[in-house]
């Protein structure tokens, strides 16, 4: 695809498919790594301790809330797709993806602002 | 402006045409045509937005030229026309448009029906359920638009198109049509409705304002339905 092919393509409801797709493969690249974070506590209490100091840097706690805005765009736009799909219809998708990218950026942004 | 010039490894070329009022992207084409190129190849017939026969790629965007005008489309006074995409292209504007009616074929587009002319005149209420479905989903003009935008189309060459499955979900509401059965087990295939990943480009682009994406889903349910109770 070349920008060309991008010119029709900016549609909101085009940019909540494109958001879908990408936060889709971002959470598929983070659940093996939470995973393994939580394998830490098998062996033993100091790994996984070490670890949250860790992640108690202001920019961990950045890129933990930005995981969340993720997890709830994915999921609150699944939740669209699967009303479209189950349900009758209903006009006012773009307003429906609009909301759901609002609501997702207040959650992760309240959750941000109660690790500081 | 800027017109593709020959196969699907051809190229953009340039030409300069007047600038009128109300004039339409299918007007300057024509005029390249006429007075500057006559070896330009393109397609049209009805010029009223009725026959969807002159649909290209204007400005990176899928529409019906005969209906768009100039004016409206016009980036510093100029214009790139190209084939639609998703389709072969036969030579400079023209696209082969065989994959597209050969899926309509794929998804049992054709009405069959179920009663004789010795029969009765159905009488169908136009305020039923199932009517007013199909009145909402039939007035495509085969344009292809819908299928020059759509990505899941570009990514499965299988993939019916939002044209074909709008179509078959018209048919699926019409209570006169007696292959309901045969059509859902077409559209609930690989490659059918349920390929589709609800982006609703065809809705955005159509410029009959169909909006096929609310018909691949009432043919998502209508499959799902009738393969729970076995029917398909």
């Amino acid at each position: 695809m070349t920008l060309r092919h991008l010119r029709h393509r900016h549609s909101a409801l085009w940019l909540a498919a494109l958001a879908h797709r990408l936060s889709g493969l971002a959470l598929a690249v983070f659940l093996p790594l939470h995973f393994l974070t939580l394998g830490l506590a098998i062996r033993g209490e100091a790994p996984l301790e070490s670890f949250l100091r860790w992640s108690d840097q202001p920019l961990v706690k950045l890129a933990e809330s930005a995981l969340i805005f993720l997890l709830m765009l994915h999921m609150f736009g699944g939740l669209r797709l699967l009303v479209i799909e189950n349900l009758s219809w209903r006009d006012g998708q773009k307003q429906a993806a609009t909301i759901v990218a609002g609501v997702s950026a207040a959650i992760a942004f309240f959750l941000l602002a109660r690790m500081f | 402006m800027s017109l593709w010039r020959g196969g699907e490894k051809g190229r953009y070329e340039t030409y300069k045409v007047p600038l009128r009022e109300n004039q339409t992207v299918l007007d300057v084409v024509t005029f390249v045509q006429r007075h500057l190129d006559p070896t330009l190849s393109y397609r049209f017939a009805c010029r009223v937005g009725m026959c969807g026969s002159c649909a290209m790629t204007v400005n990176g965007r899928p529409r019906w030229t005969c209906r768009t005008h100039v004016s409206r489309v016009a980036t510093r006074g100029q214009l790139e026309i190209g084939p639609l995409e998703n389709l072969p292209v036969i030579k400079d504007l023209t696209t082969d448009m065989r994959p597209f009616f050969e899926k309509w074929q794929q998804a049992k587009g054709a009405f069959v029906p179920s009663q004789t002319r010795g029969d009765e005149i159905e009488r169908i209420r136009p305020d039923s359920p199932a009517r007013i479905a199909a009145d909402a989903a039939i007035e495509c003009i085969n344009c292809a638009i819908c299928y020059a935008a759509c990505d899941t189309v570009r990514w499965n060459s299988d993939y019916l198109g939002p044209a074909a499955l709008n179509r078959a979900w018209t048919l699926v509401n019409d209570v006169r049509d007696g292959a309901t059965s045969e059509r859902l087990q077409a559209v609930a295939a690989s490659g059918g409705c349920h390929a589709c990943h609800s982006h609703q480009s065809c809705q955005e682009l159509c410029p009959q304002q169909l909006n096929p994406t609310a018909s691949i889903a009432g043919l998502k349910r209508r499959t799902m339905w009738a393969y729970l109770k076995g029917e398909i």
